[in-house]
């Protein structure tokens, strides 16, 4: 055929080499000088997924879950991804839902979010939406149930030291506890939930995850190397003992009060009771703001934290304090006595006492028992107006010292937030009250609970506390241990012993025994329990509210103060219940009842009867919602004129921002113009 | 005549079998690597198209290993016959032919789908083969000429009807075929200012084309200055060319993209070029529709991500987080190539790039050395279908050429794609086996 080469061979070869080479080339290029690539296949292929460990549980002492989480089902949409032929009325059947409420659910989310970012359709399904949606999800394309953990209270107890979480809100988010958190967020907003926040939220993990082109997260990026591990929230361990709050509560329903019970050795708050309590359930997922507002309209504020805010005159329960001071000062000794005969009138007006006979107050014990008024009266102003001391305001500032000892006057410093300090008078607070003028006389009321003097529970609790171990006692505290760790830093100030001045043992000795006189022999004898020496202080504060610009004198709030056994003390317990009368006829029961509770396991046969009648009174006064309602417009009235200043200062400041601006504008125009 | 008496095994070409398998086998471990998930329990799973292409290349061995135990007079001897068979089976494919994206080109036959179009390029080369190897054709003369064209563009036509438009311009390569076999010069020079032209006037603004047409012609004229004094025939192809070329910029493409196409190979093209679609030309605002990033150039834009994230030396192996996760659309069949060049960055491409023109070099040296033209016409063919292919594919890919269904030799995944491919390469082999006979 032919002959040599045909060099037709060659041209076409050059033509494949030819564009071989121009599309080496565009590849060359396209490879190595075009980074926006990398930075777009990034964008589109890399997903960074925020992971929310689930939050630290709260066990009681015994081990018993208070707190812990769950799984609900929330139904994500993705607009864009439903089919035009989505079955609208099966879709609608599986939810439960009729026709109308879906065509307004798609619009409003329409409305708020571009089509193809994911929003919620139903938060929280219901199990048996969850449940019947999962059976046909896959006829649903677009639709996806996302799974979210929420707080679980196992018993609907103890709300209101447990706390709750919710959303961060954005004056928060400013703060730098919250530092690093996001908007959408969830934190602790009260009780053991704010606190212990740090611990009980664990640590965000972060994943990278690849995604697929439907917005799918499919394998780990770059085998998850440069992932963080998402860290579990610790658990708390606390003192409290489930069954016995769940005791106080019932025996404190429909009651305005609260009752607090320390273990006086360790500090650990056994019980805590704000009544009336509200089930925490309530305040848990999205229906939290509207429970929310329900509860803090109700007349009876169950939101209030009554244990640790709420201020009481603490009555006669505070004569073993008065008393205390008055022995270790030197100004009585324990033989001292006083020949009330009903009345104290050694000042210009005199003061009832309940008992007449003779020799009631023959010395400290009986005194003591049997709550002689005139008695406590007559020994604080001995103690104030003591030789050892130059004058009357010496004497009371070194009251007012010894009472800020068994941290009267300041907040104990327990571990929930927003705790108030009750107030101890100090002579600048006279002194500015009467003008210097005043002397033991005018000021002789608080020897007796009443007057400037405020104490609230928790503070009264932890009194008996220094009382029942002689002299000491430990911050009273929740938690016994982070993540089965006693000595985290966080629990370390609760474990720093404080000592109340140098007050002897023989002093205490004296107090105590009068004090176990008071349920033997006294007041409180039907606070009395078979083999357990109570120590006890019954009260009875009078009270006032100012309703319309008229003080009107209210019924007396009950207070009981106790602790037992009275060698090696194992509780000590403080009631007040607000308006209810006596302190023996209410408080003193209840916390007798919660002390055998506690120390027997059980309550004997014989107290049923008393029980029963603690558990049915109701003794919520009427004018409780009345005074509610008073305070509720004084309330709103003075956050009106607040709104108005506010607005007008906000009015002021935008006009002189607006001033500048403008001078602003013209200066640059100005300069623009040469 | 010594080799003819060696054993079949020594006379075959190790290295275009060596190049095929090791094409098959990167395009088997694209496709794996496309389709695998960390999450996936076994590597060998059924359902999974990587494993389908490796059974599909099983079957291609063995089909292969029937071709090569064939006598080399087999095929040129039916090549005719089977010719006239595939036509047939094209012209039904038109009417009984699987609707798949709006195109008739697959024929099912129970469970089993194949797309004619792609296998009967083998039987066109060996037809048109077989007709230049006839010794009463001359191809000098226009009629076989005609005859030879017709034999290459008839199943084009066909296919055309399938609207298979990327299949039936493969045959169009077989001009190169026959440029070899003695079409004028005149044929590339005219074929490659043809595309000249109209990539012009689709990038440059029309009056200035005409001056720069003008300018080109002045310039022309001033070079050949000489003959063109001389004789006239110089003088009216000057003229007539530059009318044509005027007429063509000016008038013949405005036409066709104002009434003659659809908006969206308007698109197409367009994207392909980097441009705007010009006002003139945009229907969307006639169609009163909203303007949304056409499908194409969604795809281009994910398979240049795709490819340009590789970088120099790739992301590695398993690692393209692009093709992984389906954000490339036909990622294993007509876009396989950016998972080579996602996980393996330049230094993989380009290897490639080599592998595949060695192929190609290689099937060109083993035409040349036949002694029967009908081995080295059907040589050619394969060559210039593998080219086609490979150009046409790649280019697309990186956004050099519009999107075009066309898969890339070996690589890309689908039974009838890489059964056609190995049937080329071992007829090829078998045919070359013999090249110290005669075939006719």
């Amino acid at each position: 055929m032919s002959t040599g080469a045909n060099p037709r061979q060659y041209v076409i070869s050059i033509i494949f080499i030819g564009v071989a080479s121009v599309i080496l080339l565009r590849l060359f290029f396209l490879q190595n000088f075009e980074p926006k690539y990398k930075i777009l296949a990034n964008d589109i292929a890399i997903y960074k997924k925020v992971v929310y460990p689930p939050r630290g549980a709260v066990l009681d002492r015994k081990g018993k879950v208070l707190l812990s989480n769950t799984v609900i089902y929330d139904l994500m949409v993705t607009p864009r991804n439903i089919p035009k032929n989505l079955d609208t009325a099966q879709f609608c059947a599986a939810l439960d839902i009729d026709k109308k409420t879906f065509i307004n659910i798609m619009r409003r989310v329409q409305e708020r979010n571009i089509d193809v970012r994911q929003s919620p359709f139903i938060e929280q399904m219901s199990q048996e939406q969850a449940a019947r949606f999962q059976e046909n999800g896959y006829l649903f394309t677009g639709f996806e149930p996302v799974e979210r953990n929420i707080r679980a209270y196992e018993k609907p107890i103890a709300g209101i030291l447990l706390g709750y979480i919710g959303e961060v809100s954005p004056e928060m988010l400013k703060r730098p506890r919250y530092s690093s958190y996001r908007q959408g967020d969830y934190a602790g907003l009260s009780g053991l939930e704010w606190q212990y926040e740090e611990v009980l939220r664990g640590q965000r993990g972060v994943h990278y995850l690849e995604r697929d082109k439907f917005n799918r997260p499919r394998d780990p990026y770059k085998g998850g190397i440069l992932d963080s591990q998402e860290v579990s929230g610790k658990q708390l361990e606390l003192y409290l003992d489930a069954d016995l709050q769940e005791y106080a509560e019932k025996l404190m329903a429909n009651k305005i009060g609260s009752v607090v019970a320390i273990d006086p050795q360790t500090g650990g708050i056994l019980t805590m009771v704000s009544s009336p309590t509200y089930d925490p359930n309530l305040l848990r997922g999205h229906d939290r703001a509207k429970n929310y507002a329900a509860l803090y309209k109700k007349p009876t504020r169950p939101l209030f934290n009554r244990a640790t805010q709420a201020m009481y005159p603490p009555g006669s329960t505070i004569k073993p304090f008065t008393g205390l001071v008055a022995l270790n000062v030197g100004a009585i000794g324990p033989n001292y006595g006083y020949g009330c005969r009903g009345s104290y009138g050694a000042c210009s007006r005199a003061i009832a006492c309940e008992h007449k006979d003779a020799g009631h107050a023959a010395n400290f014990r009986l005194a003591l028992a049997h709550s002689c008024n005139s008695y406590f009266c007559h020994i604080f102003r001995m103690t104030v107006d003591y030789k050892s001391f130059a004058s009357v305001k010496e004497g009371l500032q070194t009251w007012h010292d010894y009472y800020n000892n068994f941290s009267f006057g300041k907040a104990t410093g327990i571990d929930i937030p927003f705790e108030k300090g009750g107030a101890v008078p100090d002579s600048n607070k006279y002194n500015s009250m009467y003008h210097f003028n005043w002397n033991s006389c005018t000021v002789v009321f608080v020897g007796m609970g009443q007057g400037e003097l405020l104490l609230t529970p928790m503070q009264m609790a932890n009194g008996m506390c220094i009382i029942a171990n002689k002299g000491w006692y430990y911050t009273p505290h929740f938690v016994k241990s982070i993540g089965k760790n006693p000595n985290d830093t966080l629990l370390r100030k609760y474990h720093e012993k404080h000592v109340v001045l140098n007050i002897p043992d023989s002093t205490f000795n004296i107090v105590q025994q009068a004090m176990e006189d008071v349920v033997e022999s006294g007041t409180a004898a039907g606070a009395k329990i078979d083999g357990v020496t109570i120590c006890a202080k019954t009260g009875t504060a009078e009270n006032k509210a100012i309703v319309n610009g008229e003080v009107i004198k209210m019924q007396n709030h009950s207070m009981f103060v106790a602790f037992a056994p009275r060698e090696n003390p194992k509780i000590a317990i403080a009631v007040a219940i607000e308006n209810a009368g006596f302190g023996a006829t209410w408080a003193a029961p209840i916390a007798s009842l919660l002390i055998e509770k506690y120390l027997k396991d059980s309550v004997s046969v014989k107290r049923k009867a008393m029980e029963d009648k603690m558990l049915n009174a109701n003794l919520i006064n009427k004018y409780v919602f009345t005074i509610d309602s008073v305070l509720r417009l004084h309330d709103a009235a003075v956050y009106q004129a607040r709104q108005e200043r506010k607005w007008e200062a906000d009015s002021i400041k935008r006009a002189e921002e607006f001033a500048l601006y403008r001078g602003w504008i013209e200066l640059q125009l100005k300069k623009l113009k040469k | 005549m010594t080799s003819l008496r060696k054993a079949l095994f020594y006379r075959i070409d190790g290295v275009v079998l060596l190049l095929n398998v090791m094409l098959v086998t990167v395009g088997i471990m694209a496709v794996f690597s496309v389709e695998h998930h960390t999450t996936d329990l076994s590597i060998f799973m059924m359902n999974k198209n990587y494993m389908k292409q490796a059974m599909w290349f099983g079957y291609s061995l063995l089909f292969g290993f029937v071709i090569l135990l064939t006598d080399s007079k087999f095929f040129s001897s039916f090549a005719f016959l089977i010719y006239t068979i595939a036509l047939a089976v094209l012209v039904i494919t038109i009417f009984a032919g699987v609707d798949v994206k709006g195109s008739r080109s697959w024929l099912g036959v129970g469970s089993f789908r194949f797309q004619p179009g792609e296998v009967a390029k083998i039987f066109t080369s060996m037809a048109l083969a077989k007709f230049l190897s006839l010794p009463e054709t001359n191809f000098k003369t226009l009629k076989d000429k005609m005859i030879a064209t017709a034999i290459a563009l008839v199943p084009a036509v066909l296919i055309l009807l399938q609207k298979e438009t990327g299949l039936a311009l493969v045959y169009f390569c077989f001009f190169l075929v026959m440029y070899r076999e003695g079409l004028p010069n005149a044929i590339l020079v005219i074929g490659f200012s043809l595309i000249g032209l109209v990539l012009a006037s689709l990038l440059i603004e029309r009056k200035a084309l005409f001056v720069a047409l003008t300018v080109l012609a002045v310039f022309i004229g001033w070079i050949i200055r000489i003959p063109l004094r001389r004789r006239m025939a110089p003088r009216i192809i000057l003229a007539v060319s530059f009318l044509f070329a005027v007429l063509f910029s000016q008038v013949a493409v405005p036409f066709v993209f104002k009434h003659v196409l659809q908006r969206h190979q308007i698109d197409r093209i367009y994207s392909t070029l980097g441009k705007e679609v010009p006002d003139e030309y945009d229907k969307t605002m006639v169609a009163g529709e909203d303007k949304k990033i056409n499908s194409s150039e969604y795809n281009v834009l994910q398979s240049k991500i795709a490819i340009g994230s590789g970088g120099f030396w790739g992301k590695g192996f398993l690692n393209g987080t692009s093709t992984k996760n389906q954000f490339v659309p036909e990622q294993h069949t007509d876009f396989i190539f950016c998972a080579i060049g996602e996980q393996f960055g330049f230094i993989g491409s380009a290897v490639l790039v080599l592998l595949y023109i060695s192929l190609i070099l290689r099937i060109v040296f083993i035409a040349e050395r036949q002694r029967s033209v009908f081995t080295r016409v059907y040589s050619y063919c394969v060559a210039c279908i593998l080219f086609f292919h490979f150009a046409v594919n790649i280019s697309m890919t990186i956004g050099l050429m519009p999107v075009i269904g066309i898969t890339l030799p070996f690589l890309s995944y689908g039974g009838s794609s890489l059964m056609s491919f190995s049937i080329l390469i071992f007829i090829l082999v078998r045919l070359d086996a013999d090249r110290q006979a005669l075939i006719r």
